[in-house]
């Protein structure tokens, strides 16, 4: 038996990374787009208008080249769990099974369906028809979001099941507590509002160029309008499902808001860092300041993670080693007890294996004491349990700065927007177009943080990553990798350059 | 429409690509791939986390 091989969990690491991360850049498009043609194309039938109608066709004719080149780059992910992540998969099966079938039959099958009869069908069914079709594939792309992120909820917070000694896997025991679990919940509405928002850059990016250029200047005014609005409530429901986000890190993965916040020692009324640099040379254990400059709000993170100005927030330290005024358990502790839950799971086993009832149910007794800690078992140190600080700290931060400003931007494109002095507010044009590519960041960003922050587990206090992977040599790992790097580079260019080309057609061309 | 051609071009080749080759011959399904049962599958996933983990592989 040799030592884990880290080469291996790292590449594994690094190809779903790279799978997700270039997969993201096409959802978010998907999710937000698809509500814009439905409301586009409500407008159009409601006032039988058809300057509305070949503005649906063209937003409709750019969500379809980003779905058509973005689709299935998800099953890839699928790939990858079977191959890289088998122990993770055979130990979730249960639980993914439901969601995922029912993302599958219901969601995939209505978006698919209608999807048709949203592209072809113009002409060939009622109007009412093609826009319930419309409204369909809006709905039905969400309701597709809203399984894989019930699944991702669940590794972050593991909820409605029970983990079953004789075959290793967690199984179901409760449906709607995992469809409904404050955790899945946040994470879809953060996830499909933040979306909403990038489509609107998207269309503020498109319809600013043509501003600029003098070209399609009606619609893209109408299209701006549409979009300011739906921006503007994207982004009050982002910042509120955000702030929500912030409060179960706070109470469920409190490491994670600990690495973002970049807290070490935590307290009551703890401070949010609004601005900050994080020194580099800190390192755990040592007494050096976390940060080289910092302007802190009084009371910030309490408020933001308990909701009360006095709060106790835990820092990494109090977490790696525990607060006896706080009742806090160290992961010094839980590491402890959960190794003795691995031995005991492995005496269970054996006593199994021999036939020796009585021992088994005894180990299953000690087992279950100390299962809730059984990912902790598998750290060689405490000190394992701490997420990149640095990456989680920067991407937090990045996240929110930028979502404000887009919010500001769509404030700005409103207010011209009504006044109908947008084309004239020539400074404010290029940033437009900036900030499509600032929400893909700001979205991607967001991501980090959720997935970073929450290393070493692969399914929270039970299942650290190094455990999930699959026996396999690091260099098969590798050479995946550097396929799907070619591969997602080549449809991201392909979609760049047919949608560039598309674009400058314009609507004629749709 | 031109765009449409294109973009069935790319749906195909790329779902060609996917699931004729890297599923077929780099994504083999691990667990099904080395073992025959359900049960030897629990076991070897067993046998997995039940070792401390400078002792895995």
């Amino acid at each position: 038996m040799g030592e884990i091989d880290l080469a291996l969990v790292n590449w594994s690491r690094a190809q779903f990374a790279l799978t997700a991360m270039y997969h993201w850049l096409f959802v978010p498009l998907t999710l937000g787009l698809s509500f814009l043609c439905a409301f586009y194309e409500t407008i159009y039938v409601k006032t039988g208008n058809e300057e509305w109608k070949h503005l649906t066709k063209f937003w409709m004719t750019l969500f379809g080249i980003n779905f058509a080149i973005g689709v299935a780059t998800g099953i890839i992910l699928e790939f990858e769990f079977g191959t890289n992540w088998s122990n993770y998969s055979w130990m979730v099966g249960d639980i993914f099974g439901a969601p995922l079938a029912v993302e599958g039959i219901v969601a995939f099958f209505l978006e698919a369906t209608f999807f048709a009869v949203m592209f072809f069908g113009w002409n060939r069914v009622s109007k009412g028809f093609h826009l319930f079709s419309t409204w369909m594939v809006a709905i039905g792309s969400n309701l597709s979001a809203l399984w894989i992120l019930v699944a991702n909820g669940w590794m972050q917070y593991p909820t409605g099941m029970a983990f079953n000694p004789d075959n290793a896997r967690f199984e179901m025991q409760n449906f709607w507590e995992v469809l409904f679990s404050p955790v899945a919940i946040a994470k879809f509405t953060h996830t499909t509002s933040s979306s909403f928002l990038v489509a609107v850059m998207f269309v503020f990016a498109v319809s600013s160029y043509y501003l600029i250029k003098r070209r399609h200047v009606e619609m893209a005014k109408r299209s701006i309008i549409v979009a300011s609005v739906f921006g503007l409530i994207a982004f009050c429901y982002a910042s509120f499902t955000g702030d929500e986000s912030a409060y179960n890190n706070a109470h469920r993965q409190p490491m994670k808001m600990a690495a973002y916040e970049g807290l070490f020692d935590g307290g009551k009324g703890a401070d949010l860092v609004a601005f900050g640099i994080l020194n580099p040379d800190k390192k755990l254990g040592d007494d050096q300041d976390p940060f080289l400059y910092h302007i802190s709000i009084p009371k910030g993170l309490s408020l933001l993670g308990m909701r009360e100005l006095n709060g106790f927030v835990p820092g990494i330290n109090d977490l790696l080693h525990g607060n006896e005024q706080e009742n806090l358990l160290g992961y010094d502790r839980k590491v402890e007890r959960g190794r003795l839950a691995i031995a005991d799971l492995a005496e269970y086993k054996a006593a199994k294996k021999s036939g020796d009832e009585p021992a088994a149910q005894a180990s299953l007794v000690k087992f279950n004491e100390n299962q809730e800690f059984l990912g902790y078992g598998y750290l060689e140190s405490v000190e394992d349990a701490v997420p990149p600080i640095q990456a989680s700290f920067y991407s937090f931060h990045v996240m929110v700065y930028l979502a404000v400003f887009l919010g500001l931007i769509c404030l700005a494109y409103l207010v011209y927007g009504i006044k109908d002095t947008i084309e004239e507010k020539r400074w404010l044009l290029p940033l437009g177009i900036l900030s499509f590519f600032l929400a893909m960041i700001a979205s991607q960003a967001g991501w980090i943080v959720a997935e970073v922050g929450r290393q070493p587990w692969a399914i929270q206090n039970m299942l650290p990553v190094g455990v999930a992977t699959s026996n396999l040599a690091a260099g098969n790992v590798m050479t995946t990798f550097w396929m799907f790097a070619i591969l997602f580079t080549l449809l991201l260019l392909a979609e760049i350059k047919i949608m560039l080309n598309q674009i400058k057609k314009g609507p004629e061309g749709a | 429409m031109t765009v449409g051609k294109t973009l069935w071009k790319i749906i195909l080749v790329k779902l060609f690509i996917m699931f004729a080759v890297l599923k077929l011959f780099f994504f083999p399904d691990f667990l099904s791939t080395n073992f025959s049962t359900d049960e030897q599958r629990a076991d070897h996933v067993i046998d997995q986390i039940t070792r401390p983990a400078q002792h895995r592989n």
